[in-house]
């Protein structure tokens, strides 16, 4: 368990390759794995782990965020040592309410950073999820004493189309500390990629934070580490579990799919370090007469008297008898009506799919339907 | 601070025609439905109908229950001014006693419900399922300004000599009440639910505690004592789903009445949810190879095999070429690889190994009837059951009473 480390996650990164998924809603807020949303990976994380510090720095369409974390009893982090700080934006004599980039946050929130007690703090995204804990990296970044780590895994999977907050990592011949680092490159020359987890001093953290931003920073990786990556010692931890990067309705659909294929995807489940989320208080799935259900994933609340193969199924969705959904994510709520046919799709919550509609997208291009869409 | 109505859940029992179930822990913790405990059912209705304050009175292994409440916060019980609390015997500096009977173990915590200088008291048995509003029965108490209110039930007639009986006048008042009648004169049987005006319950309990020959009994003692009286006792017709789940059978039996289209007890109201505390544990998984129809499967489950007219709890798993039929498997419990499970309930933990068979059908004309069990078959908590092992319809196997069974039975 550490206990000289607080955690703070920046949620605010905008991805407009989520299309509609993030319409309504921070990346952070986006349902993953039939019950979760990505935030409850990223703060199960830093629970299990141990540290009972986090801030939570949100920029706009925040309120699905709050409504989901509340005081954050589920995660066990309505403490009167530490807890759960949430940071929205606000405007004051230097900001406008509204974060141009990650330095301007960080700067923003910096009271919350001096005020903390630990002396490690670990920075987090919101768009990478694991099961893990910190404590390996923690303890390799105190070992080594490096100024910075980041922790990274080996990703051989590039879509030029796709990319998204892409920093990869070139070592040195003793492969730990980190030589050069590339932002969202063209012909990536390194199959390393960060994680977006970040183990800083916080003396150092505030140090480069308001220097950066005395001089017009804006970007925490580009305006602080790559400007920096020769004078500081940045080192990087390698993580071998399975990593879910959500960059696109396409790696969406992709690292939930795996969840039914791919032993080492379901370890992200892994129940070693429970995954905590708001709890509904749904009755148990309930299959039918006629149900006919093969490779899914199903949360509490659902009803079932269809079909349903290679798909997953948030809680109380309800598949109606003579209904085939099939290579689907269907969140929250929503409801197939009989007769209606479904493949590669995903339907956001609280989609009602009416009588007899056939929805087919294919392999690799997934058909989105927004929240309370009746179709 | 005053509270208008304090409710005081009787959850003692040890359940002991439960049996192997409640090795460990006390009758209301009994799991139930897929993923709830017994005693989520009063606790829940409590709630919903906006009683925060929950006095659980105990004095069997009071920590399982203790530390399945928690402060409470599952059932939206952690308040700062009410919440629930666990209650069991205590030593004072002149005596200290194992609760004697119902209304002694509420006579031993009055200074509970003296802090809140409750109007009315609510008197609740821990082992029933059922969904109801008490503020609707406080209404009618406080209408008919009774001293006592009785919540009751049309039973069948033919069933009416298992239940405590309220004989009523056409007004509802009670003017008699017998306890399992041989000839019973009503079909209104007692739901064990009862509200009573503190002050008048206090005085009573102080005169039955002074009695020796007394059981403190609510049932044998206080209402007949009350009715002597002549304290005005009224009936309060409940109508719905209400089951007592004291036994193997009937525990099976409301499990079972989740099922089907729709089914008896229908519990995805959103508007009268049934809290619990919710296990961490991800979605359930249903294999290429598996089927599953007619069944309720919770969080956490594994299903690979097939599933048929049955409740699964969260984190049970049952493996590849299983066939599990008409039973309730129980929390992180395992089937392994080629076994078959006809009408049995397995209970927490419990792990069955390769091509196990438990409940084989009944041949024709066969009757079983266990005791405990009538003709379902019951693992406890935490047995193994090593591979190949034949459990017949109604058996009842516990760690001690395994041997009888492995191998044949020729080590019993």
């Amino acid at each position: 368990m550490i206990q000289d480390a607080f955690g703070l996650i920046f949620t605010g990164e905008d991805n407009p390759l989520m299309h509609d998924l993030t319409l309504s809603r921070a990346v952070a807020a986006v349902p993953y794995g039939g019950r979760y949303r990505v935030i409850d990976f990223i703060l199960s994380d830093f629970v299990n782990s141990g540290i009972f510090t986090v801030g939570l720095i949100t920029q706009k369409n925040y309120h699905s965020l709050m409504d989901h974390l509340g005081t954050g009893k589920e995660w066990d982090l309505n403490r009167k040592r530490g807890g759960l700080f949430l940071l929205p934006p606000f405007s004051t004599k230097d900001n406008t309410g509204v974060y141009r980039g990650d330095i301007d946050a960080y700067h923003s929130v910096m009271q919350f950073v001096r005020h903390s007690n630990q002396k490690y703090l670990v920075l987090s995204g919101s768009h990478t999820l694991f099961n893990t804990t910190f404590e390996q990296i923690v303890k390799q970044h105190k070992e080594t004493g490096a100024d910075i780590t980041i922790m990274y895994n080996e990703d051989p999977e590039f879509n030029p189309e796709e990319q998204n907050r892409d920093l990869r990592l070139l070592f040195d011949e003793d492969g730990r500390r980190v030589r050069e680092l590339e932002w969202n490159p063209r012909y990536p020359r390194s199959n390393y990629r960060s994680c977006e987890i970040i183990i800083i001093d916080k003396a150092l953290f505030e140090d480069l934070v308001e220097e950066s931003y005395s001089r017009g920073g804006l970007d925490f990786v580009r305006d602080i580490l790559l400007t920096h990556v020769h004078e500081l010692n940045i080192m990087g931890w390698r993580y071998d579990g399975y990593v879910a990067r959500i960059d696109s309705v396409n790696t969406y659909f992709k690292h939930n799919m795996e969840l039914l294929k791919k032993k080492d995807a379901y370890d992200i489940y892994n129940m070693k370090h429970p995954i905590y989320t708001k709890v509904k208080d749904e009755i148990p799935a309930k299959y039918g007469e006629h149900a006919d259900v093969h490779n899914v994933v199903m949360a509490d609340g659902c009803n079932i008297d269809g079909t349903v193969e290679n798909s997953i199924l948030f809680r109380g969705v309800k598949v109606e008898r003579g209904a085939v959904v099939k290579n689907a994510i269907i969140m929250q709520g929503s409801t197939i009506r009989s007769g209606a046919k479904l493949d590669h799709v995903i339907l956001d919550k609280g989609v009602t799919v009416t009588e007899g509609r056939t929805l087919n997208g294919y392999e690799g291009i997934p058909l989105v339907f927004r929240k309370n869409l009746t179709i | 601070m005053k509270k208008k109505i304090v409710c005081m859940l009787l959850a003692g029992g040890q359940g002991s025609r439960l049996g192997v179930l409640t090795s460990s822990m006390a009758k209301p913790a009994v799991p139930f439905g897929g993923k709830f405990r017994i005693i989520d059912f009063p606790l829940s209705n409590c709630v919903n109908s906006e009683i925060d304050t929950v006095g659980v009175l105990t004095q069997y292994r009071p920590l399982a229950l203790n530390a399945y409440l928690g402060t409470g916060q599952h059932w939206d019980l952690d308040r700062s001014n009410g919440g629930v609390f666990v209650l069991p015997p205590y030593m004072t500096e002149h005596d200290g006693r194992w609760y004697s009977g119902t209304a002694n173990a509420i006579w031993q915590n009055r200074s509970f419900v003296d802090q809140y200088n409750p109007d009315y008291v609510l008197i609740l048995s821990g082992d029933h399922i059922y969904k109801m509003n008490y503020t609707k029965m406080l209404r009618f108490h406080i209408e008919h300004e009774a001293a006592a209110t009785i919540a009751v039930l049309r039973v069948p007639w033919e069933e009416a000599h298992r239940f405590g009986i309220m004989n009523t006048d056409e007004d509802g008042k009670i003017v008699s009440f017998e306890e399992k009648p041989k000839e019973p004169k009503s079909n209104n049987a007692s739901m064990g639910i009862y509200i009573f005006n503190w002050k008048e319950l206090r005085s009573y309990m102080e005169r039955d505690d002074a009695d020796p020959s007394s059981e403190n009994d609510f049932g044998k003692n206080i209402i007949p004592a009350m009715l002597n009286a002549g304290e005005k006792m009224v009936a309060y017709p409940f109508e719905g789903y209400w089951k007592d789940v004291g036994t193997i059978q009937s525990l099976w039996e409301a499990n079972m009445d989740m099922l089907g289209d729709p089914p008896v007890l229908q519990l995805d109201d959103p508007s009268w949810r049934i809290y619990t505390r919710n296990p961490v544990m991800p979605p359930h998984y249903v294999g290429t190879e598996a089927t599953v129809v007619n069944s309720l499967v919770s969080e956490g489950c594994v299903a690979l095999g097939e599933v048929e007219h049955s409740v699964l709890f969260c984190g049970a798993s049952l493996y590849e070429n299983t066939v599990v039929r008409d039973s309730v498997i129980f929390p992180n419990a395992v089937v392994g690889e080629g076994s078959v499970v006809h009408k049995a309930i397995i209970g927490e933990n419990a792990v069955i190994g390769e091509n196990v068979r438990i409940g084989d059908p009944l041949k024709e004309g066969e009757v079983i009837d266990n005791r405990l069990t009538g003709d379902i078959a019951l693992i406890g908590n935490d047995v193994n059951i090593p591979a190949g092992t034949v459990i017949p319809a109604g058996a009842v196997v516990t760690q001690q009473t395994l041997a009888q069974f492995v191998n044949g039975g020729t080590n019993a």
